[in-house]
């Protein structure tokens, strides 16, 4: 351990020049270990990843202007993601059972082999006619109340993954609710 | 010779002290230190990745139906629950302002503030005493009535908007959260932020 120079030493010349060399060196062993305490209550005591968020921006609900003037949609353009219990999930195009082809509520699962593939195939057909962007895919999200909010998270992950770039969380009609029993 | 092996023993620990010392003044500049919380939740995952902003920002934590408030800053702390105190005509002593400016996150009816603010520190973040803010009576939305109160004491300190973020469990209902948000849109909060962990799985 550390040895202090007790400057006790009788002999002159090269003897105490010897002892001075021994005692160079501080014993560093102490302050290592504190060190390595401090590291560890450090890395136990913080969080180390700052949670992360999802911006959300909902239309004014109060302001007229948002309320009457509704979006004109097609059809072909706005696709529909129903949330249930359970992890259920369905999708449609355009108008709930409308003369649209694919208007009829189609089941689907959450991840890149479910949902995610048919919202990038709406989105190539849709780039094939010539619209993207802003002007591209709308997806209406409507999730009933026993729905869990992993699941909204999922599906709003799902639209930042995919790039879509108009969506909205809305209310559940009745005739949806009763799809969704 | 024995004076020689003596002599080899000691490990020279400059350099190991040199890391140590390098990696506690990495940890200590680039750490924030955990809050304690009345309600830890169990965030979402998602694959976003924009950070929370840390200042002028209300958390709302929402489980099992119970709704918990956090709030940034001291002053902020101090200022808005003065502010809750003119409107529910409860006054909060000098004492019972810094007892409330320590508290990252609360969730008590402001009626049984005063008792909670009286309690030592170490017990005032006991669990069972916070109940939840009361939210589900339109007559008594005290949720609407701190969302507003620190809306106004950020715009009128810092001319800066408040910016609320929701801190949802992960099995929490979607309809509980979709009240809250009607809470917010009421008051024109439009724009929320929806708190999520790291998703490591593939999803």
């Amino acid at each position: 351990m550390a040895e202090l120079n007790t400057g006790g030493n009788e002999g002159k010349g090269g003897k105490k020049v010897r002892s001075k060399k021994q005692n160079a060196g501080v014993d560093l062993t102490a302050m290592v270990d504190l060190a390595f305490l401090l590291i560890t209550f450090f890395m136990l005591t913080t969080s180390l990843s700052k949670p992360q968020s999802m911006d959300l921006t909902m239309p004014d609900k109060l302001d007229p202007k948002d309320v009457t003037e509704k979006q004109e949609a097609k059809e072909s353009k706005t696709m529909t993601i129903l949330i249930g219990k359970d992890r259920a999930l369905k999708y449609y195009m355009g108008l709930l059972n409308g003369a649209y082809p694919g208007s009829t509520p189609t089941d689907a699962t959450y991840g890149k082999d479910g949902i995610r593939q048919v919202i990038l195939q709406k989105m190539a057909n849709l780039r094939a006619a010539g619209h993207q962007g802003k002007d591209g895919i709308v997806v209406l999200i409507k999730a009933t109340e026993d729905a869990t909010y992993t699941d909204m998270i999922d599906i709003l992950d799902e639209m930042a993954i995919t790039g879509v770039e108009i969506y909205a969380l809305q209310d559940m009609t009745e005739d949806e609710k009763a799809v969704m029993q | 010779m024995a004076k020689m092996k003596k002599s080899s023993t000691r490990i020279d620990m400059t350099a190991m002290c040199d890391v140590s010392f390098l990696l506690l003044t990495f940890f200590v500049l680039t750490s924030t230190a955990k809050t304690p919380e009345v309600y830890p939740v169990d965030l979402p995952a998602s694959t976003k990745e924009t950070k929370i902003p840390s200042d002028d920002i209300l958390s709302i934590t929402v489980g099992q139906e119970n709704v918990f408030i956090g709030l940034a800053g001291r002053e902020d702390r101090i200022d808005v629950l003065n502010r809750m105190g003119q409107e529910y005509n409860i006054e909060f002593t000098k004492e019972e302002q810094n007892a409330f400016a320590g508290m990252e996150n609360f969730g008590v009816d402001i009626r049984e503030m005063k008792s909670l603010l009286a309690k030592p520190s170490s017990e005032r973040m006991q669990k069972e005493l916070h109940k939840g803010i009361p939210y589900k009576d339109s007559l008594n939305n005290q949720l609407s009535s701190w969302v507003q109160k620190a809306r106004e004491s950020s715009w009128q300190r810092k001319e800066s908007f408040l910016k609320v973020a929701i801190k949802g469990d992960a099995n929490e209902q979607y309809g509980t959260i979709k009240e809250i948000m009607d809470i917010l849109q009421k008051q024109r909060q439009n724009r929320f932020y929806l708190v999520t962990g790291l998703r490591s799985d593939d999803f």
